[in-house]
C-alpha cells in the first residue's frame, strides 16, 4: 500500500507546485485514456478504409494507442515517464485481450447451448435416439458416478499423504513425496487414460471398458491436486493448538484428528471442491478407458458408460444425419459441463465462507 | 516443526506408543509411499504394453513404416503446438501478472486474478469446441494475409487453409489454456519480490516501470521461467482441443497455416484409439510413453527451478 502512494499523481503536483523544485510538467488525469481511445479511434478508420474487421480495429488501435500515448508523453513529461506510460498501457491491453477469449467462449457456449437445455434434456438418454430429441440423462449420471467414485479413490490417499507431509514427514521420503506430487500434477491426461488401460488390460484381457478405468484415470490426475491443497491448508493450522493438545496428554493420531483436522475442514473442503472440479472435465482419459454408449449403464463395474465430455465430443464429431440437433446436443452438453465447474467452484468458495473457523470470540 | 517433536524428546521416560499412533502414522506414510508407487507404476506399465510395439517389425506398425517414422511427425507436431503456444502466452501472462500486481486498483485485483483463472476451470473439450467454431473462421482471413506477405518463412509457406483447422490456430487455443498457469506463477513471484527493494527503487524517483524492471523482474525471471515450463508441460499434452481442431495426420511440415498438418501425440492417441486392435494399440501406448518421458522431464526441470529459487531466494 505504502509503496504506490509516492507514484500518486496528487503528491507529485502538490511536490510541484508548492516547492522550489524545478517545475514537472505531468499529463491531466484523464489525458493518457484519452489519448488512447483517439489511437483506438484512427485504428477503427484505418482498417474501415480496407472493409471493416474488428480484429484490425483492434490491432491498430492498440498499436497506435500505445504509440500515442507514449509520444505526447514524451513530448511532455520526458522520457522516462513515458516508457512508464507506455509500459502502462501494455500490461492493460495484455490483460484486455485475455478476457476476449473468455467472452467470447461463455457467449459461444451459451449462444448455440440454450436452445437444447431443456427438460428433455435432462430426462431422456440417447437410447434409440438417431435424429432430434434425446438427451444427456445417461452422460450426466456417468459423469458423476465416476467422478464419485474417483473422489473416494482420492481423497483418503491425497488426505492422509498431506497429512504424513505436514505432521509427520521427514528427511528423504517427504522431499521425494513433495517433489513426485509436484510432477504428478504434470502428467498429461491421456497419458493417465493410457495407464489405466494397461493396469485393466494386464488383469481383464484386451479391449475391457468399464467405468472404474476411467475412475482410476482421473484419481491419476486427482490425487496430486488433493495433496497440494490440503497440504496448504493444513500448513496453515497454527502449532498452538497441536501443542495445546498435547499438553493435555492427547496421542498424536487423534490431534490430527479431531484438532488438526477439523480446524482445516473449510479449508479441505474448498481444497477437494477444487479438485473435483479440476477433474469432472477431462474427456481424454475416458474416452479411451470408459467409451461411451447410448443407453443408461449405471454399473461402473461392468461394460461401457456415458460421460458428459465424451459424449459432447462425440455428438461434434460424428453427427448423425440430422448434424443440427448433434450440434445442439454438443453445445447443450459443454454448457452444462461448464455449469457444473462454475458451481463446483462456486461451492468451494461458499465452503470457505461459511465453515472457516470462527476466530475471535 | 521443531516445537511438535519436543513431546518425544526427553530421554529420561519412554514414550508410549499407542496402537493408534502407530496405525495412523503407518496409513499416512503408506498414503505418501503409494503415490510414488503409483507413478512408478505409471511408468511401468506404459512400458510393459509398449514393448511389442517397440520389438515389432517395423512393417506390423501402423503406416507400415517402423516405430520412429510413426511417432517422429507426432513429437514435432507435439513441440511445434506447444512452443507457438509458449510464445503466445509468456509475454501476455507476463504482462497481465504485471498488471494484476502492480497496476490494477488494489481493491479489484483479486477479483481480476479470479477472472483470469476461470481460464483454468473451462474443460479442454470445450475450448475444442470454441476453437473449431469461432477462432478458426475467424484467423482465416489472416491465414491467407500471412501466406501472401511471410510465404517466404517456411512457416508460412502455404498454400493457406480454407477452414482454419491449423496448427497455428492450435497453438493460439493451447496458449490461452496456458495462460493461466504461466500467469498465476508468474503473479505469485511477483508480488513476493522484497518490498524493501521495491520502496528503495520508489524513494530513489523511480517510475512504476523502472522499480518493475530493477526490482520486481530479476527476482521473479526465474518464477516465469519455470511457470512456462508447467506451461508448456500442459501444452504438451493437451489432448481434447487438439483432436477437436486440427485436421492432421500428414507428414512432418514445420507449415504451420496449410491443411496438412502433423498430428500431435496426444490427439493421434485419442482419435485413434477407441479402434486400434493388436499391435495398434501397443503403438500408441509406445507413443504415449515418448509423451509421458517428454513432459516428465519438462516438469521436472521447472520443479528444480521453482525449487531453487526458493531455496536461495532472500524473502524466506
Amino acid at each position: 500500500m505504502s509503496t504506490q502512494t509516492p507514484l500518486a499523481p496528487v503528491g507529485a503536483t502538490s511536490l510541484g507546485n508548492s516547492g522550489p523544485v524545478r517545475e514537472q510538467r505531468r499529463l491531466p488525469r484523464f489525458a493518457p485514456l484519452g489519448l488512447f481511445l483517439a489511437g483506438v479511434a484512427v485504428g477503427a478508420l484505418l482498417s474501415a478504409l480496407t472493409g471493416f474487421s474488428v480484429a484490425l480495429t483492434v490491432i491498430y488501435g492498440v498499436v497506435l494507442g500505445s504509440l500515442f500515448v507514449y509520444l505526447v508523453s514524451r513530448a511532455v513529461e520526458g522520457r522516462r515517464k513515458a516508457a512508464d506510460r507506455l509500459v502502462t498501457s501494455l500490461v492493460t491491453t495484455a490483460f484486455a485481450i485475455a478476457m476476449v477469449p473468455l467472452v467470447s467462449l461463455v457467449y459461444t457456449v451459451l449462444d448455440n447451448g440454450l436452445p437444447r437445455l431443456d427438460g428433455a434434456f435432462f430426462t431422456n438418454s440417447m437410447y434409440r435416439v438417431v435424429g432430434e430429441g434425446g438427451g444427456a440423462y445417461h452422460a450426466i449420471l456417468g459423469t458423476v458416478i465416476i467422478t464419485a467414485l474417483a473422489t473416494i479413490i482420492s481423497v483418503p490417499i491425497g488426505l492422509l499423504t498431506a497429512i504424513y507431509l505436514t505432521e509427520y514427514g521427514t528427511g528423504r521420503l517427504k522431499k521425494a513425496i513433495t517433489f513426485f506430487v509436484d510432477v504428478m500434477t504434470g502428467i498429461p491426461s491421456i497419458v493417465a487414460g493410457l495407464f489405466s488401460y494397461a493396469l485393466f488390460t494386464l488383469i481383464f484381457g484386451v479391449s475391457v471398458r468399464m467405468g472404474v478405468m476411467g475412475a482410476v484415470a482421473l484419481s491419476v490426475l486427482m490425487i496430486p491436486v488433493v495433496v497440494r491443497s490440503c497440504e496448504e491448508v493444513l500448513k496453515l493450522v497454527p502449532n498452538e493448538l497441536r501443542e495445546a493438545a498435547y499438553a493435555l496428554g492427547v496421542p498424536k493420531w487423534r490431534t490430527v484428528v479431531k484438532v488438526v483436522l477439523r480446524t482445516a475442514i473449510a479449508g479441505l473442503g474448498t481444497g477437494i471442491t477444487l479438485s473435483v472440479a479440476r477433474v469432472i472435465g477431462e474427456t481424454a482419459p475416458l474416452l479411451i478407458t470408459v467409451g461411451l454408449i447410448t443407453g443408461t449403464n449405471l454399473n461402473p463395474f461392468d461394460g461401457r458408460m456415458a460421460t458428459l465430455p465424451v459424449f459432447a465430443y462425440y455428438q461434434l464429431t460424428q453427427p448423425g444425419t440430422a448434424t443440427q440437433a448433434f450440434l445442439d446436443r454438443a453445445w447443450t452438453a459443454a454448457l452444462v459441463l461448464i455449469i457444473l465447474v462454475m458451481a463446483l467452484n462456486v461451492v468451494a468458495r461458499l465452503i470457505t465462507r461459511f465453515f472457516a473457523p470462527k476466530t475471535g470470540r | 516443526m521443531t516445537a511438535t517433536k519436543a513431546p518425544t524428546e526427553p530421554p529420561a521416560q519412554r514414550t508410549v506408543r499407542r496402537p493408534g499412533d502407530r496405525i495412523f502414522a503407518g496409513a499416512a506414510r503408506g498414503s505418501g509411499i503409494f503415490i510414488l508407487l503409483v507413478l512408478a507404476g505409471v511408468a511401468a506399465f506404459l512400458i510393459s504394453e509398449a514393448i511389442p510395439a517397440l520389438t515389432a517389425a517395423s512393417s506390423e506398425i501402423p503406416d507400415g513404416k517402423g516405430l520412429g517414422p510413426y511417432i517422429g511427425p507426432l513429437v514435432l507436431g507435439t513441440l511445434l503446438g506447444a512452443v507457438i503456444a509458449l510464445l503466445v502466452a509468456t509475454p501476455l501472462a507476463v504482462g497481465i501478472a504485471l498488471f494484476i500486481t502492480y497496476y490494477a486498483p488494489r481493491r479489484i485485483a483479486a477479483t481480476m486474478g479470479y477472472v483470469i483463472d476461470l481460464l483454468a476451470a473451462i474443460p479442454s473439450v470445450v475450448y475444442g469446441f470454441w476453437g473449431l467454431a469461432v477462432l478458426a473462421p475467424k484467423l482465416v482471413p489472416f491465414h491467407a494475409w500471412a501466406a501472401d506477405h511471410l510465404g517466404f518463412l517456411p512457416f508460412f509457406a502455404g498454400p493457406a487453409s480454407a477452414s482454419g483447422r491449423t496448427m497455428l490456430t492450435v497453438g493460439i487455443v493451447l496458449g490461452v489454456m496456458i495462460l493461466p498457469i504461466i500467469s498465476a506463477i508468474s503473479r505469485e513471484v511477483f508480488s513476493q519480490a522484497p518490498a524493501l527493494h521495491r520502496e528503495a527503487a520508489l524513494a530513489l524517483g523511480a517510475t512504476r516501470w523502472e522499480m518493475i524492471k530493477m526490482a520486481v523482474l530479476p527476482y521473479g525471471k526465474s518464477g516465469v521461467i519455470a511457470g512456462s515450463m508447467l506451461g508448456l508441460g500442459r501444452a504438451l499434452g493437451e489432448t481434447m482441443a487438439v483432436a477437436i481442431i486440427l485436421s492432421g495426420g500428414a507428414g512432418a511440415t514445420v507449415n504451420l497455416i496449410s491443411n496438412s498438418n502433423p498430428s500431435t501425440i496426444a490427439s493421434n492417441i485419442a482419435l485413434r484409439f477407441p479402434e486400434a486392435t493388436g499391435i495398434g494399440v501397443n503403438t500408441l501406448i509406445a507413443s504415449g510413453l515418448a509423451l509421458f518421458l517428454i513432459t516428465l522431464a519438462v516438469n521436472m526441470l521447472a520443479r528444480w527451478i521453482v525449487n531453487r529459487r526458493a531455496d536461495f531466494s532472500g524473502a524466506n
